[in-house]
Parts: C-alpha cells; sequence; structure tokens
C-alpha cells in the first residue's frame, strides 16, 4: 500500500511543473489567440539558465534566487520575442502562429546546444530539500513533497491575480472580447505582452524548478510540449484550473501506467485523452469556442482545373523530371527520388490543409506508418515488393481511420494539438516496442527486388508514383467530394444545413491524406533501405507543413513545388552547415512573416495582378469556381 | 466645437459603406444620428473610435486630431463610445466590468465612480456581484453605459440605447441620458426611434446608405415631415 501512496506522491510531484507550463500556454492563448509552440522551448531555457545561475551565481543570488532569476531572464526573452515577432502576426491565421513559434523552437535547440554544448547537464540538488521522507519503509524526496505543495500555492497566486487584481480583470475581459477592451481605453500592446511575459515567466519557472531532479538537454522542449498538449486538450485550452486537474491526471496515469503496461505508458493517456474528447470536446474545464477565424481561404484567387495548355506544360515538366536519369549520376538519381517521395507527402498534407482546412502537426505518423507497414510485411512476412507496397500503406491508412474518429471532432489549434500528440503516441510506441520495431535500431535490410534496385529504375517508380498521387488529388478536388469538403471547410453550419455530413466527409479526406502519406512512406522505407521512429517524428511532419506553406496553402498543388524547393534546400544546407536547425528556423519565420502566400501562391499574385481582367473574362468565369 | 468629422469614409473589404460624412457636435450638446437599419450609424460610431481598418478622412477631438490614433488612445483622450450589441464581459461581475472601463479622471469633466454610477442605475447597484451573462437585457445596457462612463469621457457616442428595450426601461434610460447630459458631457446618440431621440436630443442627423441626408435641429425636422417619412420608418 506504502508503495502506491509514494508512486501518487510521485506523480503530485511531476505534475508541479506540467501545470506550471501548461497554465502559462493556457494564459498566453486566452488572450493572444496563439498556441505558444515555443512554449517548449522557454521551459527548456529557464532549465538552463537556472543550471548556469545555480552553478556559477550561487554565491551571489543563492539557489532559489538563481531559480527566480532564471524564470525573470528568460520571460524578457519572451517580452522580445513578443514584440519583435509575434506582434505581426496577432491577426495571421493560427497555423501560422503555430509554425512560427515551432520555427523560434527550432532555433533554440541549436542556440542551446552552442552555448551549453550537447551533453546531459547535471543540477543541483535544492538547499533544504536534499533528503528523503521515509514513509512506511518507502523513501521520498523531500524535493518532491516541495513540488506538491507549490502546484497548490501556484494554482492560489494565479488565481488571486486573476480575480483580484485590475491587470487580472482586463486579462479575463480581454481574453473574452479583445476589441472592446481596446474600445474602453485600454492599450492591447501592453496587455498582450504582459501576459505572455507572465506565461513565459511560468513555463521558464516550471523548467527551472525541474534541475534538482531530472537532467537538463537539449530535447526538453518537445518533450514537455507534447505533455502540456495533452493537458490542455484535456482540461480544456484557456482555463487554469484545468490545467492544473489535466496536469494532475496526466502525471498519475503516468506514474501509474508505467506500473500496469511498462513499456507503453503512454497509451492509457491516450485512452482517457480520447474519452474525454468524446464527452467534451472542448476539454474538462474549457468553453466551446465560438466558429473558429476561417483558414486561409482563397477569396483571391478562384480554383479551377487546369486549362489544355497547362497540362501540356505539367507533362512536358515531368517528362524532363524523368529524363534525369540521362544526365544524373547515382546521387542525383538518390535524391531525386527522395524529392519524388517528399512529394507525394507533401501533397497529402496540402490535401488535407488546403482543401480539408485541417491542418495536421502530426501527419508524419501516417507517413512512418505506411514505412513500418511495408517493413514489417517485407521482413517478417517475407511479401514481395510488389504486394508490400500495395499493403504497406494500409497501415498508415488504417492508423489515419482510427485516429481521424477523434481529430476530426476538432478544429483549428485543437486539431493540431491533437493530431501532434497522435503522432507523438504513434513514435513512442514504435521507440518502445522493442521486440517488434526493433526501438531506436529500427528495421534494417528493406531493400527493393531487382526490378527496382537500380537508382534509376526506382527514380523512375518514385516520380510515377508521385505523378499518380497529384493527378488522383486533384481529381478528387475538382469531384462533387472536393466540393464537399470545401464547402464544410469554408462554412460548416451551411455545409450541414445544405445536407453535407461534415464530419464524415472531414474523416474522409484524413484517411485519404494518411493514406497517401503512407504510399509516400512505404517509398521511403525502399529508398532508405530501412526504417527508424524518425519517420514518425514530429521534426517530419514540421517538414511536410513548411513544404505546403512554402508551396501555399491558398493554392491547389502549391505542395508539389514546396516540397521540391524546401527538399532539395534542407539536402544541400545539411550537407553544408551543422546549424540546420537554426537555419531552418529563422527560414520558417521568415517565411511566415514574409511571404504568408507561399511561392506557389505569390505567383499566381503576380500573374493576376499583370494580365487585368480585360482578358476573355466569359470563358474563365465559367470555370471559375468561387470558394465561398 | 466638442467633436467634427470631416470626409469620413469607410469600407468593409471591398464594400463602400459610408461616404463622405461630416458631423458637428458642440459643447454639452446631445447629438442624435437618426437613420434605418444598415444606413450606416453604428459604422460611423465605429470609424470615429478606429475600429473600422479601412478609413479616411478627419476626426478632430477637443482640437486635436485624432484620424491616426488607435482606438484606446482615443478612447483615453475622454471620446466614449458604448457599443449597439452591449458586449459587456459575461464571465465578469458587474463590479469587474465597470473596473475595465475606469479610466484617471480628467481636468473639467465630470468624475464617476461605481457609487455614482449605482445611483444612476439603481438596478446595477442591486447586483454588483452578478455576472454579466446573468443579467437582462435592459440590465446589460445600463451595465455598457456606466462601463463607459467609468472612463470619465468628455463625448459618449451612444449606439442605439433603446434598441429591444421594454418602454419602462426606455424611461429610465432617458431620465439617466438626460442627468449624464446635465453633468455637462456630450453625447451622440444614433437612434432608429425618432420618438426617444426628440426627448434628448438638441440637432439632428439623417443618414442614408452611408449619406448624411439631414442636418439641423429637432424643430427644423419637425417641419420637415417629408424627410422624416422618407428617410425614417415610423
Amino acid at each position: 500500500m506504502a508503495f502506491y501512496i509514494v508512486q501518487f506522491l510521485t506523480g503530485l510531484a511531476s505534475a508541479a511543473s506540467l501545470f506550471l507550463v501548461a497554465s502559462g500556454l493556457s494564459i498566453i492563448f486566452g488572450v493572444t489567440r496563439i498556441v505558444n509552440f515555443a512554449h517548449g522551448a522557454f521551459y527548456m531555457l529557464g532549465a538552463y539558465v537556472a543550471f548556469t545561475l545555480t552553478e556559477q551565481f550561487s554565491g551571489a543570488i543563492g539557489f532559489w534566487g538563481g531559480i527566480v532569476v532564471a524564470a525573470v531572464i528568460v520571460a524578457l526573452i519572451g517580452v522580445l520575442v513578443e514584440m519583435v515577432l509575434l506582434r505581426r502576426i496577432y491577426h495571421a491565421p493560427e497555423l501560422f502562429q503555430l509554425l512560427a513559434t515551432f520555427g523560434l523552437t527550432l532555433m533554440v535547440e541549436d542556440l542551446v546546444v552552442l552555448i551549453w554544448g550537447p551533453s546531459d547537464l547535471l543540477g543541483r540538488r535544492a538547499p533544504g530539500f536534499r533528503g528523503a521522507v521515509d514513509f512506511f519503509g518507502q523513501n521520498i524526496p523531500s524535493y518532491d513533497l516541495f513540488l506538491i505543495v507549490l502546484g497548490p500555492v501556484v494554482l492560489g497566486i494565479l488565481w488571486l491575480l486573476f480575480q483580484r487584481t485590475r491587470w487580472g480583470v482586463l486579462v479575463r475581459a480581454a481574453t473574452q472580447d479583445r476589441d472592446m477592451v481596446a474600445a474602453l481605453g485600454v492599450n492591447q500592446k501592453w496587455l498582450f505582452t504582459s501576459v505572455f511575459a507572465v506565461g513565459v515567466f511560468l513555463a521558464a519557472l516550471g523548467g527551472a524548478l525541474q534541475i534538482p531532479r531530472d537532467a537538463v538537454n537539449h530535447a526538453l522542449d518537445l518533450q514537455i510540449i507534447v505533455d502540456v498538449f495533452v493537458v490542455v486538450v484535456i482540461g480544456g485550452l484557456g482555463s487554469i484550473v484545468g490545467a492544473f486537474v489535466a496536469a494532475v491526471l496526466v502525471s498519475e496515469l503516468n506514474a501509474f501506467g508505467i506500473l500496469i503496461f511498462p513499456k507503453i505508458s503512454i497509451i492509457l493517456v491516450f485512452l482517457v485523452m480520447a474519452a474525454v474528447l468524446i464527452v467534451r470536446p472542448w476539454g474538462l474545464f474549457g468553453k466551446q469556442e465560438a466558429p473558429a477565424r476561417r483558414t486561409p481561404g482563397l477569396t483571391v484567387n478562384p480554383w479551377r482545373p487546369l486549362t489544355s495548355g497547362e497540362r501540356l506544360a505539367a507533362i512536358a515538366a515531368l517528362a524532363l523530371a524523368a529524363g534525369l536519369p540521362l544526365v544524373g549520376g547515382n546521387y542525383a538519381l538518390t535524391v531525386g527520388s527522395e524529392i519524388a517521395i517528399f512529394v507525394i507527402f507533401a501533397v497529402s498534407l496540402h490535401f488535407l490543409m488546403a482543401v480539408g482546412g485541417l491542418a495536421s502537426f502530426g501527419h508524419a505518423a501516417y507517413f512512418g506508418l505506411g514505412a513500418y507497414g511495408v517493413a514489417l510485411l517485407a521482413k517478417m512476412a517475407g511479401l514481395p515488393m510488389i504486394v508490400c507496397l500495395l499493403l504497406g500503406p494500409l497501415l498508415g491508412c488504417l492508423g489515419a481511420a482510427v485516429f481521424g474518429v477523434f481529430a476530426v471532432q476538432l478544429s483549428g489549434v485543437y486539431f493540431a494539438m491533437l493530431t501532434l500528440a497522435f503522432a507523438q503516441i504513434v513514435w513512442s510506441i514504435a521507440f518502445q516496442w522493442v521486440a517488434v520495431t526493433g526501438g531506436d535500431n529500427g528495421i534494417l535490410g528493406v531493400w527493393p527486388e531487382r526490378w527496382a534496385a537500380s537508382p534509376s529504375h526506382f527514380y523512375w517508380l518514385s516520380i510515377g508514383i508521385a505523378a499518380l498521387a497529384v493527378i488522383a488529388l486533384r481529381i478528387i478536388v475538382f469531384s462533387p467530394f472536393g466540393y464537399a469538403l470545401r464547402a464544410t471547410r469554408d462554412s460548416p453550419l451551411r455545409g450541414e444545413a445544405i445536407g453535407i455530413d461534415g464530419k464524415r466527409i472531414q474523416w474522409t479526406a484524413f484517411v485519404i491524406a494518411g493514406t497517401v502519406a503512407g504510399i509516400a512512406g512505404a517509398l521511403f522505407a525502399y529508398l532508405k533501405g530501412s526504417v527508424f521512429p524518425d519517420s514518425l517524428g514530429i521534426s517530419l511532419s514540421v517538414d511536410a507543413l513548411v513544404m505546403v506553406l512554402l508551396g501555399g496553402v491558398e493554392t491547389v498543388s502549391g505542395g508539389v513545388v514546396g516540397a521540391i524547393v524546401y527538399k532539395a534546400l534542407n539536402i544541400w544546407l545539411v550537407s553544408r552547415t551543422d546549424l540546420s536547425k537554426l537555419v531552418l528556423g529563422a527560414f520558417i519565420v521568415l517565411i511566415v512573416v514574409a511571404f504568408p502566400k507561399g511561392i506557389v501562391g505569390m505567383l499566381e499574385t503576380i500573374r493576376n495582378r499583370r494580365r487585368p481582367k480585360l482578358s476573355k473574362p466569359a470563358s474563365l468565369t465559367s470555370r471559375i469556381e468561387t470558394a465561398e | 466645437m466638442k467633436l467634427s468629422v470631416h470626409d469620413l469614409n469607410s469600407h468593409y473589404g471591398p464594400a463602400h459603406i459610408l461616404f463622405d460624412i461630416a458631423l458637428e457636435v458642440g459643447e454639452g450638446e446631445v447629438v442624435a444620428l437618426l437613420g434605418r437599419n444598415g444606413a450606416g450609424k453604428s459604422t460611423t460610431f465605429r470609424s470615429i473610435v478606429g475600429l473600422v481598418a479601412q478609413r479616411t478622412g478627419r476626426i478632430v477631438f477637443e482640437g486635436r486630431d485624432v484620424s491616426d490614433a488607435p482606438t484606446h488612445a482615443i478612447v483615453r483622450s475622454g471620446l466614449g463610445y458604448v457599443p449597439e450589441e452591449r458586449r459587456i464581459f459575461t464571465d465578469l461581475t458587474v463590479e469587474e466590468n465597470l473596473e475595465v472601463g475606469r479610466q484617471p479622471v480628467r481636468p473639467n469633466t465630470p468624475h464617476w465612480t461605481t457609487e455614482k454610477l449605482f445611483a444612476l442605475f439603481p438596478n446595477l447597484g442591486e447586483m454588483r456581484g452578478r455576472p454579466g451573462g446573468r443579467m437582462s437585457g435592459g440590465e446589460q445596457q445600463m451595465l455598457t453605459i456606466a462601463r463607459t462612463l467609468m472612463g470619465n469621457p468628455s463625448l459618449v457616442l451612444l449606439d442605439e440605447p433603446s434598441e429591444g428595450l421594454s418602454p419602462k426601461i426606455v424611461e429610465q434610460m432617458i431620465e439617466a441620458i438626460l442627468t449624464v447630459k446635465k453633468a455637462g458631457v456630450s453625447i451622440v446618440v444614433s437612434e432608429q426611434n425618432l420618438h426617444f431621440a426628440r426627448l434628448i436630443s438638441d440637432r439632428a442627423y439623417i443618414i442614408e446608405r452611408g449619406r448624411i441626408c439631414f442636418s439641423g435641429t429637432m424643430d427644423e425636422l419637425d417641419a420637415r415631415p417629408d424627410i422624416r417619412d422618407a428617410h425614417l420608418a415610423l
């Protein structure tokens, strides 16, 4: 019995930091409507800065001073970020805000390694809390007891701050109606900045308080942010009490899940999250949002199928690409195959985002499932390649079908957070279920058969399938199903009113996108001859998002261009610099701030400007169908 | 002049809503902006306080050009705005709603405190701790006006204060507005209800399809039944 009580107390202690970070995220979201992906990065920075302060300046400010000063320093960095970056994108679609803050996260990851080095850092024990308390023969670290008390204390302080101060009243008012607060003479700019500072302070404090418990390393940010997303999805975004309850719930599930499913305790958390979402889609303490802001719609350039001239141009481009084996060597062909595979992956996500209006932050899950599907079939069942290629993607399809049921219940940032959490769950299964997936060592020796083994043959196979995927998705866009999907994207209520079952349509689109991503993953497994958990990872999901964004989310096939440009750039960059995350992160931030329409979107805008309306309006309008 | 508006033009996206609006409000004056639904009354107010992004023209308040000032700065200089849809903060209590509106005291303008406002709207005084979401429409309307007065404005833009209220509440509202006027606050009130406007206003403008088509005293308006019938639904 004592053992279970100790386990329970350990869970409560872990909940403290999780609650601090999650409440910070919630507060920031409430007022600014930005889901701050960089919150994990601020948490990590808090830990690193606290490490340095407590190691090197503890004489001047002491251990506890170091913890608090670290949180203040990181909060000031947060203020800088808010003023320089976020103020420019408050009115951008929420997807862009998520991406920009993700870019920031990438930059911080490299910067942290530059400053503090790549190895784990072990922090000091907290003075006064070095020992352990004996509890019926079990030891509880006294620092854990401190954290257990701290959680409710912070909750109380936040409650007082929000209920009893003018600032708190203004924040609560702005959470409900920002414009009205401005119309009563309150300067929103500084209100937003101060809210962001408080939120970042909480995240950094959460990180700083962890240094006596855990080693500090440069992967902390993604670890915590996934847990935090799960917490706010369960507790309800915007609710501090919800963050507290859900943080305790998730921490306890983790603490006891390890006893029940030692390898895959995250499954328990997932099951609870799924149950909560079915009963209360907006979380235990959340409120249903007013219909979300429209995802990047297309009011300027209505979509139309390609004209016959454009079709010829596309075929010519494909023929040109097919000629690569005549001039390129093996390396060029391998790179070419990889780009073709990423074209498939990017168009699948582009379909989901641009046509379905659903921005998935965990699309790599289905790519990776396709890859693992092929690898398992080829290695375990020993099936021929063509059968594997046909059946492997079905694992991606299956994964999308299951997760899609839950994901399409939500929209906007909730959808993004949930898909990210799903992908992370699949990743942990692949990582931890060593018996089947090989864990970190992956599955090796998945080579194509002889007919596809030579680089040129595999290249042709890849671009052939890529071309088919693009064509198939374009046909879907301009089919009745595509119209229904776009109607649901632009106005779910009006869609329902004319008899469109929006959730079912979105679920179908999710499955289509997952299957196509699975096809890309299947090819990728054969290209690399192996599969690793990385194929399911967050960074791959974000790669896909950047490709879509780069191509232009308001276009029909921008994903193709985005994938080619981004992948080529990425391969070149990785070969040139060790700081690829820093450059990539800066690149993402730059796109979001400076070129929100992407490459294809920009080209279209320029072309439309050049060619005024007088050119054959009649024949054009007959084909154009507007999005609204 | 307390407030003067020149050549105000506003757009929502591609739609041109207001055309060359010109308005003037004198010190301590109550001016009615009359017009049908959709004539442009609310857009005029929203444009004056800077809530419409696409607008051109000149807005001079107490001798200062505030055309390019952000909303919060315009409001802080003493130009209060009461929106039509009330937009009270439903999660906040009556007292907290008032707190959001509170601004420092301004010289030469009446100073409002919660106690003075509870005297002005006795209903509110009886429900200080009640969340805004659990109030009747009339009570919410009183709360929006009180909330704006907490900013100690010298001029208030009052958007359709009588809309959807019962006759009894309308009477209270008229009394309250007259008290505010007596305290020295200038008021621009938009209305569809000519009867209501006549009881409180010194002068009137009529707006139709985004253009001002009449301006004069209430007596002058009464002398022109043709204009009244053409532009106001009675």
